[in-house]
């Protein structure tokens, strides 16, 4: 059964046509991966899906639901919630306010929201900066920091916009496993990443934007291989 | 579909001991209250010594500058959580001061009710009138990064307050007597009861919005909201109720400040102007958006107000009020509580 359906979605700035005409399914528990070049309408993609943006035309169906102008916090806390590239953690909060406000949609009482988020915080290994003001953390315990507030959520889709970004390779492995371990609790996941290596270990599909539409959609394998790709995006010497 | 929560701690850094939680005011903070403690004791000494004044006069006018300050502080602390939260500039922060006034003396003179029922009656008709506010009109002309829409909004809202009450109350001053009367003797000044229980009020006040801030999970949605809305309506907040409910609470404020104020206030339907300007000084002064520099600065105004006045009578305190204003604007843009940009 597929847990998100996007139907022809479409969104313009002005003249811009930033997506055309969208059309995907995504299965339950899926490692969807996205790719394509800047500017390819990947972000638009998650922000109309996650109801930043309302989309020009077009439909999001999540779990069964129509949820197409739906606010961004009510698409939330239905399950389907989305990391941002550049990250935005609650600079003057510590790591736990962080995570339990995220929580706290979840669990009406304070004290249970706070212990839950402990159990997430420790889960993606912040424990230790649990009552630093976040706005301390290094990048990559920024990037844990995204992640446990999105998982605080409960989702049931996550959508994670270059989670792997401006961190070195040595950081970058114990994110892949924590996502590979989110995503065997259950959690279908989607996301953007320009790292190829990370994008092929993950992806059980791959879609392939490029200026805002769908250029192919498969098996990573086969979709590295399409000359198409390899011209608008990955380069003759992938 | 499991999604409990399994614990892998993926992380290879090792385990230190948790750091203590963060207190109300960090280091830096502390020392620049710490800082302006010195400089306002040395003046106050050096007045003492060299100021030309009877020591009981002046004494007299530190006690009354600290009490008015306070009141000053709670209009403050409405208008800088508003700033704070939702980036708006409330021009009608005095207006509903005024309002909350008017409301109170309608239910004391009106219903009989004794003056501080009346007031607390008043709390939560002001806030629903803040969370109806903002709500129904300041939330369709907010985004897209425009600040002169709510803006032009609430200086309409402060007009219309204005000459609604007008039309309702007329324009002739009216007062309400306070049921507790007398003045008792404060460190050698003589103090108003009345002024003394505003005073209490406005630190209980205070207090309370830090604590809701602080520990409660409304507060700590506010404080996300504050920090970042976008990150916010991504963990779930819905960030148009927390903007309502934090317009209340800064209508909240006046209502407390209003309602305790009234008995030693001549009303008139611009009684609360003044307060929006002096308000404006207050939250600049001690940092747009910090609670500590609201009450702090509110505090220090009206101290200059009162034994400034020994020196400029008549409104020649304003002029000094607005002389610190300047310095610190030229010394300090961010205000002595703000952060640095």
């Amino acid at each position: 059964m597929s847990i998100l359906k996007l139907e022809g979605l479409s969104k313009s700035f002005g003249g811009l046509r930033a997506l055309r005409d969208v059309t995907v399914e995504i299965p339950e528990r899926e490692f969807f991966g996205i790719i394509g070049p800047n500017g390819a309408g990947k972000t638009t993609l998650f922000s109309v899906i996650a109801g930043q943006l309302g989309p020009t035309s077009g439909r999001v169906v999540f779990d069964g639901q129509d949820i197409t102008g739906w606010s961004a916090d009510k698409v939330a806390g239905a399950g389907l919630v989305r990391t941002f590239q550049l990250m935005r953690p609650f600079e003057s909060m510590t790591v736990l306010d962080n995570v339990s406000i995220a929580s706290h949609r979840r669990f009406r009482s304070t004290a249970k929201s706070r212990d839950h988020a402990a159990e997430v915080i420790e889960r993606v290994g912040l424990s230790q900066y649990l009552n630093k003001m976040s706005g301390t953390l290094p990048t990559a315990g920024l990037k844990r920091l995204e992640l446990a507030r999105a998982l605080a959520l409960e989702p049931k889709i996550l959508l994670l916009d270059e989670v792997l970004a401006g961190l070195v390779p040595t950081e970058r492995a114990p994110i892949i496993d924590l996502l590979r371990d989110i995503h065997r609790d259950g959690v279908t996941v989607m996301f953007v990443e320009h790292i190829m290596a990370a994008v092929m270990a993950l992806s059980e599909r791959l879609l392939v934007m490029h200026e805002g539409a769908e250029l192919t959609l498969g098996v990573p394998e086969d979709v590295v291989q399409d000359p198409r790709v390899v011209e608008a995006y990955l380069g003759e010497d992938f | 579909m499991n999604r409990g929560v399994r614990v892998t701690q993926t992380s290879t850094e090792t385990k230190e001991a948790p750091a203590a939680p963060p207190r109300l005011l960090d280091n830096r903070q502390l020392r620049i209250a710490a800082g302006l403690v010195v400089v306002v004791g040395a003046a106050v000494a050096l007045m003492y010594l060299f100021g030309g004044q009877p020591s009981g006069l002046l004494t007299q006018s530190l006690i009354t500058g600290v009490l008015l300050g306070g009141v000053y502080a709670l209009v403050s602390l409405g208008l800088t959580l508003i700033f704070g939260v939702l980036g708006i500039v409330n021009f009608a922060q005095g207006a509903m001061l005024t309002m909350s006034m008017y409301i109170v003396f309608f239910l004391a003179t009106e219903w009989g009710l004794n003056l501080y029922l009346a007031a607390a009656l008043t709390v939560p008709v002001m806030f629903g009138f803040g969370w109806l506010v903002q709500s129904t009109v300041l939330n369709r002309v907010m985004g897209d990064s425009t600040h002169e829409r709510p803006l032009l909004v609430t200086l309409g809202l402060s007009l219309l307050i204005i000459n609604v009450l007008l039309m309702v109350f007329g324009g002739r001053p009216v007062s309400v007597a306070s049921p507790v009367e007398g003045s008792i003797n404060v460190i050698g000044a003589l103090v108003d009861v009345p002024r003394l229980i505003a005073f209490g009020g406005a630190l209980a006040v205070a207090v309370a919005l830090t604590l809701i801030l602080r520990k409660t999970t409304l507060g700590l949605a506010i404080r996300a909201v504050a920090a970042n809305d976008v990150g916010a309506s991504l963990v779930g907040v819905n960030v148009k109720r927390i903007y309502a409910m934090t317009f209340g609470v800064g209508a909240t404020c006046v209502a407390v400040a209003g309602g305790l104020m009234v008995s030693f206030t001549s009303l008139v339907p611009s009684a609360g102007e003044q307060f929006t300007t002096l308000a404006f000084v207050i939250v600049v002064l001690g940092g747009l958006g910090s609670i500590p520099g609201a009450l702090v600065g509110g505090l220090f105004i009206g101290l200059v107000q009162t034994v400034g006045s020994l020196y400029l009578p008549g409104s020649g305190s304003l002029l000094l009020v607005f002389g610190i204003f300047l310095l610190v604007l030229f010394l300090r843009p961010q205000g002595l509580f703000g952060a640095k940009s």
